[in-house]
């Protein structure tokens, strides 16, 4: 049975619909990826899947278990990295674990024995005494992550994993999370960044006005929503050129601000006339997520 | 939308609980400085100083009475402060309780925890106090070891009460609402300083109203060795409040944190 079913979830805050009808499956041992703006409704899928909110209307059953009717039951399977950092800071790495551990009603041998695997896991290894607050924000994310497998979860929640991370501990997270589906737990997460979502999820979801707009892995969302080759053209009269050439020589095309975006199947004609333009800068590339997920959600801001 | 619940927590607040725990025997000192030392400095200060310029009271020394209202105060402090101000660096600012709901605990499993917690620091609080009068020879009756579980519960209805404000609380600065709108006037007319009975009649009556007056009226007898009167009535003024005020703050938190 699949670890995370959900059909039809529907929540209203008050004349704002946030959750339209959001309905998809997660396969067990793969990573899936909500995406979606500000707003679109990630965080309160997850909040309404973790049974901390009821929806309006629509199943949910984690698991194996109907929530939020029996949430207390499947969140024993469950394991969650919450957004905002709320572990213990009056104590130290280990202890965190410990205490957390508790909440699952586990046996204190069974925890204790759990703990420096995890460590070593989220790279903390002979750090079991260090205090929260002499950790990085890397270092906290790590250990949250830890935390959240102290019960030996089925199913992993994360909610935006790595944003405010430098690159250095995204990677480091990223990769520890790809080792995940390999152990057999299934992870669920939210995130804003596409590279994130390409990189770790075998299945994504994109999710805009409470609704999931996409479905699909990566390749297979690029390959549908998108024409395969972008090339971006910018620098001084690029709007200008625009007008005048870009639609003959592209597929589709976006202007966002000084930047035009011309998509094509076929870039060789396109590159041929750019290189006769003095004054335009271009850059030749493959279409990506991003390139998916702005198409179907806009380019405007989501504040 | 689901219909409201009552409560229905579990032996899971334990964790809750020893969370706290963990945390105080980490703090403990200058916890046990704020928590301790001042009632007893006042009860000396205020008990040997005034307590000089006055005749005795109902034929005891000034200290003897003051000792049982310092006793019910600092029980009563104890646990507020824990409900309100630890309790709203746990579910606010540090986001304690969103990772314990996280976890399989729900809203009721840790507030309960977080009850139980504020009464048990407060029976820390009042022991001091007896142990203090004890010590001075204001309390020599076994009688008064019957207060132990009376400070438990005058512990548990403050934590109670306690913990609805903070449900509503949109910060720290809310509290000193709480503190000089309800807490300070009723201390005023409740017997801890003075009898009641120097009030006039209808402020007596408020005050008779309030819970506090309860824990009094009955701490007082017991710490002078004698029986109190109608012990059944303020036991169920103290308990009423709790079973009142405790289901209200689970569920303003619920409407808070669930939503």
């Amino acid at each position: 049975m699949a670890p995370l079913t959900v059909a039809g979830l529907r929540k209203r805050y008050g004349a704002i619909e946030v959750l339209a009808g959001v309905s998809f499956e997660i396969a067990r041992g793969k990573c899936f990826g909500l995406l979606g703006p500000n707003g679109a409704g990630k965080t309160t899928t997850l909040r309404c899947v973790l049974g901390l909110t009821p929806p309006a209307a629509g199943e949910i059953r984690l698991c194996g278990e109907p929530v939020p009717a029996r949430a207390r039951e499947a969140r024993i399977r469950v394991g969650v990295v919450p957004q905002v950092d709320n572990l213990d800071p009056d104590f130290s790495v280990a202890e965190n674990l410990l205490v957390y551990g508790r909440y699952f009603g586990l046996p204190e041998r069974v925890i204790r024995s759990r703990i420096p695997p995890l460590l070593e896991f989220a790279g903390l290894a002979g750090r079991a005494a260090t205090g929260i607050r002499e950790l990085s924000g890397g270092m906290k994310r790590r250990l949250a992550l830890a935390r959240a497998l102290i019960n030996e979860p089925e199913l992993l929640v994360l909610d935006e994993p790595t944003t405010g991370l430098d690159p250095q501990a995204r990677h480091l997270i990223w990769d520890r999370l790809m080792a995940l589906p390999k152990r057999g737990v299934t992870v669920l997460l939210t995130t804003h960044f596409m590279e994130e979502a390409e990189r770790l999820c075998h299945d994504i979801a994109i999710l805009d006005h409470g609704r999931v707009i996409a479905r699909g892995p990566a390749r297979e969302l690029i390959a549908a929503h998108i024409e395969p080759q972008v090339v971006e053209v910018y620098g001084e009269g690029a709007r200008e050129w625009a007008q005048a050439h870009a639609s003959g020589l592209s597929a589709r095309v976006e202007t966002a601000g000084e930047t035009v975006f011309c998509y094509l199947s076929d870039a060789t004609t396109l590159l041929a006339h750019l290189e006769g333009q003095a004054g335009l800068r271009y850059l030749h590339r493959p279409a990506d997520l991003e390139d998916v997920f702005l198409k179907l959600t806009g380019r405007e801001l989501r504040e | 939308m689901t219909m409201p619940r009552p409560p229905g927590p579990s032996l899971r607040f334990v964790a809750v609980w020893r969370r706290n725990l963990l945390v105080w025997r980490k703090l403990a000192i200058p916890s046990m400085l704020g928590n301790l030392a001042d009632p007893v400095i006042y009860m000396l200060g205020l008990g040997y100083g005034l307590g000089a310029l006055l005749p005795e009271i109902a034929g005891i020394s000034y200290i003897a009475f003051l000792a049982a209202g310092t006793l019910c105060y600092s029980t009563m402090n104890s646990a507020t402060f824990e409900a309100l101000y630890s309790g709203f660096s746990r579910m606010q600012v540090q986001r304690t309780w969103e990772a314990m709901l996280n976890a399989p605990l729900e809203l009721d499993d840790v507030l309960l925890g977080e009850l139980v917690w504020a009464a048990s620091k407060s029976v820390l609080s009042g022991l001091a106090i007896l142990l203090v009068a004890w010590a001075l020879g204001l309390t020599a009756s076994p009688l008064a070891l019957w207060s132990v579980p009376l400070i438990f519960l005058v512990g548990l209805t403050f934590g109670a009460i306690g913990l609805i404000v903070t449900a509503i609380a949109p910060g720290y600065d809310f509290f000193m609402y709480y503190f000089t709108l309800f807490i300070t006037p009723m201390v005023l007319l409740s017997g801890v300083f003075f009898p009641a009975e120097q009030l006039p009649g209808a402020i007596q009556t408020l005050g008779q109203a309030l819970p506090l007056a309860h824990a009094v009226a009955l701490a007082r007898p017991l710490l002078l060795g004698h029986v109190p009167e109608s012990v059944p009535y303020h036991l169920a003024v103290l308990a009423g409040y709790l079973v009142v005020a405790f289901p209200v703050a689970v569920a303003l938190a619920r409407r808070r944190l669930l939503k």
